[in-house]
């Protein structure tokens, strides 16, 4: 598809160092990377503590308000809503994490590829990504994981190869302007090959650009996640995911709306923080954008 | 333009033949025998056998993907392994759900989205600006099915305005049928409303310092004027852009919400078929869908190509 061709934060190139300085100057990175700090806190806290069991269902404590006890209420199982949403949050980063490390993993190396060899390499390369672009990323999560069977790890494998595309076409864009640089043409000269060049200038250039969208794929896995979850496809019980909570919470709607509320916005502080993040190193990075999203 | 169209058009059709060897492989994978599957577990091996040579299942792999691929062709998707009836006539039904409700999203998102994004372009750096920009930070962190769960508690519990779910089907009247796609269609417009007003927004102010704009003003056009008659068409060209990509994906997002919704429309279908190993409705409905992807694409890059002739030349 006919994208137009900008990859602003190619050039100029800015020092990595000042870049930094004005992201961590940045109010919108600053309260993205707090909450961002809160909810991978209390999913690590979750490993050691949580206020009660969720292992443990409690009957006489079903459907319970949010009060000072149950500061979000409990569930029909008389679980404690809050516990379940700590160590739901370890599942929901862990899910979007590794499948935003896959994508790069993959997607980096192959867009460097087609981007150094250009040629038939670049273009069986490019086609392929239309194709795995054409299919609607939640259609082929649901065909991933009833295939090979719900659960959290098919979720990451389901939602890790939409990330591939991204990247790889992320990083051929960038590469693909950097090949044309006088710099590069130096090192070519002076007998460096293909690889060593993609390793020593081509990746280190493009390094804030792909810190980037990983945070802003981050972001979207974590709301994929949540769907795959909701529809019964990530992670099976006991093991707790905010995406099951609200389906779960969905049959309980008109007796406990408390159910429903709480997980919600445990997904969008987390989407939210992430967002607000990369955001904010987005403009670090990019001066020609500073001061217009 | 005929060169262009001529490569782009080749390269539609390479997407989609690439796309059914794709969905013809990964389906093949699925575990589970479909003759089986029809006859039940209580069939004899040699029924399942019969049922398995009458379906063509023993013929070579490349043999089976032609016959299929030439079905297609011809519009013929085969038959559904769980409803025993035509999978192009189960498309047919199901897409005057789907379809209806991706458009009213879309139609909703683009209404919201272009006086938002217009009016925050306009105040740029203002408090209004900035509030516009916190919500729409909001608005896209919210799952979509989470903001039709909201919905639904409000509007079907508290206030009972509305069903929960269900559709009563077009043949019982326009308006209720319309009404049960209200909640739906809203909860997948909101986010892709989001989305659509920050690109609205940043075009305008991308368009907004060229010279023209400029020249517009020293003419004597008021702002308002310049920013309808002059901003705003030129504007359009990455507005237009995701607004093809974001009908697929509300297409595709209807998975998700017709599940909330229990509206019988093609998401649940091809989720009740993926869950339920119908192959023949899976390969059906997911080639439908990636084939209106693949061709919104294409016709939004022609779309381009004829506003911007810039574009042309361009291989990509």
């Amino acid at each position: 598809m006919n994208m137009p061709a900008t990859n602003p934060a190619v050039e100029p190139p800015i020092s990595e160092k000042s870049g930094w300085d004005r992201a961590i100057a940045s109010r919108s990175f600053l309260f993205g990377a707090a909450i961002t700090f809160l909810v991978a806190a209390m999913a690590l806290i979750s490993f050691f503590w949580t206020p009660f069991d969720v292992t443990n269902l409690v009957i006489a404590n079903r459907l319970k308000s949010p009060s000072v006890q149950f500061l979000f209420g409990t569930d029909h199982f008389g679980r404690d809503i809050f516990s379940m949403i700590m160590i739901g949050a370890r599942n929901s980063i862990a899910v979007a994490l590794v499948a935003v490390g896959i994508g790069m993993a993959i997607g980096v190396p192959l867009g460097a590829w087609a981007a150094a060899k250009r040629g038939w390499v670049d273009e069986i390369l490019m086609r392929t990504n239309d194709v795995v672009f054409a299919f609607p990323s939640v259609l082929s999560a649901v065909m991933i994981t009833a295939i090979f069977g719900p659960g959290a790890i098919n979720a990451i494998i389901a939602i890790g190869i939409f990330n591939i595309p991204v990247f790889a076409r992320l990083t051929r864009g960038s590469a693909l302007s950097l090949w044309s640089r006088d710099y590069i043409l130096a090192a070519r000269v002076s007998g460096k090959g293909a690889t060593r060049i993609t390793v020593e200038h081509i990746l280190p250039n493009i390094l804030n650009l792909l810190i980037v969208q990983g945070t802003i794929q981050f972001s979207l896995g974590i709301l994929a996640e949540a769907g795959l979850s909701y529809l019964g496809l990530g992670a099976q019980p006991p093991m707790p995911s905010w995406g099951r909570m609200l389906s779960e919470a969905q049959t309980m709607i008109a007796l406990a709306p408390h159910m429903a509320i709480f997980p919600g916005v445990a997904i969008i502080l987390t989407v939210l923080g992430l967002n607000l993040m990369g955001d904010g190193l987005r403009d670090a990075f990019d001066p020609k954008l500073r001061g217009e999203n | 333009m005929s060169w262009f169209l001529t490569r782009r058009l080749v390269s539609l059709l390479v997407t989609l033949l690439f796309a059914t060897v794709v969905i013809f492989a990964v389906l093949e994978i699925i575990p589970g025998d479909p003759a089986r599957l029809m006859l039940g577990i209580n069939a004899t091996e040699e029924a399942v056998a019969a049922l398995r040579e009458q379906m063509g299942l023993n013929a070579p792999l490349v043999t089976r993907y032609l016959s299929w691929l030439s079905g297609l062709v011809t519009g013929d998707l085969g038959t559904s392994l769980t409803y025993s009836s035509k999978v192009s006539e189960l498309i047919g039904e199901r897409i005057w759900i789907s379809l209806p409700l991706a458009l009213l999203a879309l139609f909703l998102s683009t209404i919201i989205a272009i006086p938002v994004g217009l009016f925050a372009a306009a105040r740029r750096g203002k408090a209004s600006d900035t509030g516009i920009m916190a919500a729409t930070q909001f608005g896209i962190a919210v799952p979509n099915f989470w903001f039709a769960l909201l919905l639904v508690y409000i509007f079907a519990v508290v206030l009972r305005w509305v069903p929960s779910g269900g559709f009563p089907g077009w043949e019982n009247g326009f308006w209720p049928a319309l009404l049960s796609l209200a909640m739906p269609a809203v909860s997948l417009a909101l986010p892709q409303a989001a989305i659509l007003s920050r690109v609205a927004r940043s075009a305008l102010i991308e368009v907004l310092g060229e010279d023209f704009i400029r020249t517009a003003r020293a003419k004597g056009l008021t702002k308002n004027q310049t920013l309808w008659n002059h901003a705003l068409r030129n504007a359009m060209i990455p507005v237009v852009t995701i607004m093809g990509l974001q009908f697929a994906f509300l297409l595709a997002g209807t998975i998700i919400i017709e599940n909330v919704f229990y509206l019988p429309g093609l998401g649940r279908l091809v989720f009740q078929a993926i869950t339920q190993h119908d192959l023949p409705v899976v390969q059906g409905t997911v080639l439908l869908l990636v084939a209106t992807v693949v061709v919104i694409n294409f016709l939004v890059d022609v779309l381009y190509a004829w506003i911007d002739p810039r574009l042309r030349s361009s291989t990509r």
